[in-house]
């Protein structure tokens, strides 16, 4: 099953991460980041395992630097993890695929 | 007669030594897993440019080094598993190899689990992560553009990256605790040619300030006169060494004195069917280059071994 992961950006941050009652994953990430580069086949690994339960979205900051800077991201990979609006918990940079389902699990 | 395991050999780590050990041992036909706790690429992931490594004139990024050789390591079979290694057990001559979910076995283990970004250790550092407080120019330098960072070390990785930096900020000063640049000369000559990058010789950063959500300044001291004083700057960049990842050896293999696992020539550590390759390693230098050619014989070894036992 390929990993359903949506294109966010500043302009559907509220519908598409705000507004959502399920949990929601956020990774900001970059092009030009090698280890947002890096993450990717991780959270689309992730995302198939958790796919009915939780909604994964990934916003680029090149482009949509309004949502990045209302959070305070000065670190890319940042992962967000939002439950009906608010922010429930936050890792940066590479971190073990165990650790992120514990993360996602105790959100559940 | 040899009994049986679930593997020949099982490769921890997902850097270049990692991935060479899996084509390498899958080339010879060996029974592999390699198993990587988050997404192939260590260290490399986090090197914007590589000029140093054979084969690549112009040079390339980390991230498209490591993509090629996972996708060689992928033509030949390696399956790669993200999962954790929690713990190694080598009671017996047919190892364990704890994972998060499950426990496999193997006849040989090939440890090239890298090392780690080392932390300052002092106020503010912690804190500030991810708010200024960065190990990774090639992440974090485009949120910098025009504004003032600090960088502190002086080896080449410090070199390299605070010359990316200048492509972002306006200044980049970079703390030394030293009267001369361990770097290699080519980048020390770059640096010094470069008006963006001020060199504060002979000091350390004691401190990381700032509000909230953001730092304000660091404060340095020169170790020579003492004094000390508040550099005003937007973000604060680390590159003061490594420290190796062996937590889950759990003293199986002899370490040297700063933790790096000791092996002889044929990267055997101290205990028989367990090898090790790349930064991991006690090394006079740890480079991409250094960590393939270890890889290469660690995985000989192996076959070597096994074939013995067979």
């Amino acid at each position: 099953m390929a990993a359903n992961i949506v294109e966010i950006g500043d302009d559907s941050f509220d519908t598409e991460v705000l507004q959502v009652d399920k949990p929601v994953v956020v990774d900001f990430w970059a092009p030009w980041c090698g280890p947002c580069r890096a993450i990717g086949p991780l959270m689309e690994e992730i995302a198939v395992t958790f796919n009915d339960k939780v909604k994964f979205t990934k916003c680029n900051v090149d482009g949509n630097p309004a949502t990045p800077g209302k959070y305070g991201i000065r670190s890319i990979p940042t992962l967000m993890f939002f439950k009906q609006g608010n922010v429930v918990d936050q890792v940066i940079g590479i971190v073990p695929k165990t650790k992120l389902e514990e993360i996602i699990n105790k959100m559940l | 007669m040899m009994k049986n395991a679930d593997f020949d050999l099982v490769v921890i780590g997902g850097g270049p030594a990692a991935l060479t050990a899996g084509l390498y041992a899958a080339r010879a036909m060996l029974n592999v897993l390699l198993v990587e706790k988050a997404a192939p690429g260590g260290q490399v992931n986090t090197t914007d440019w590589i000029e140093n490594y054979p084969g690549f004139p112009q040079g390339l990024s980390g991230a498209d080094l490591i993509q090629n050789i996972t996708q060689q390591a992928k033509r030949f079979d390696v399956n790669i598993e993200i999962n954790e290694v929690i713990s190694i057990d080598c009671s017996e001559n047919i190892k364990k190899v704890r994972l998060a979910d499950r426990t496999i076995t193997t006849h040989t283990i090939i440890i090239a689990t890298g090392a780690s970004p080392r932390k300052l250790g002092i106020p503010g550092e912690d804190r500030f992560y991810g708010k200024g407080v960065s190990f990774c120019a090639t992440c974090d330098g485009p949120f910098y553009k025009d504004r003032v960072v600090a960088a502190v070390g002086g080896g080449n990785t410090a070199l390299q990256e605070s010359l990316f930096l200048t492509k972002f900020a306006r200044k980049v000063y970079l703390i030394h605790r030293r009267s001369e640049l361990r770097a290699t000369k080519i980048l020390q000559e770059r640096a010094f040619a470069n008006d963006r990058i001020e060199i504060i010789w002979d000091s350390v950063a004691t401190s990381i300030n700032g509000g909230l959500t953001n730092i304000e300044n660091i404060t340095i001291k020169n170790v020579k006169t003492g004094d000390t004083k508040d550099l005003v700057v937007d973000g604060c960049f680390i590159w003061v060494g490594i420290h190796p990842n062996t937590k889950f050896l759990g003293g199986w293999v002899e370490l040297d004195e700063s933790g790096f696992v000791i092996v002889d020539s044929n990267m055997e550590t101290s205990l028989p069917g367990v090898f090790a390759a790349g930064d991991v390693r006690n090394t006079p230098l740890r480079q991409i280059a250094t960590a393939v050619g270890d890889a290469a014989i660690a995985a000989f070894s192996a076959e070597n071994y096994i074939a013995n036992i067979k």
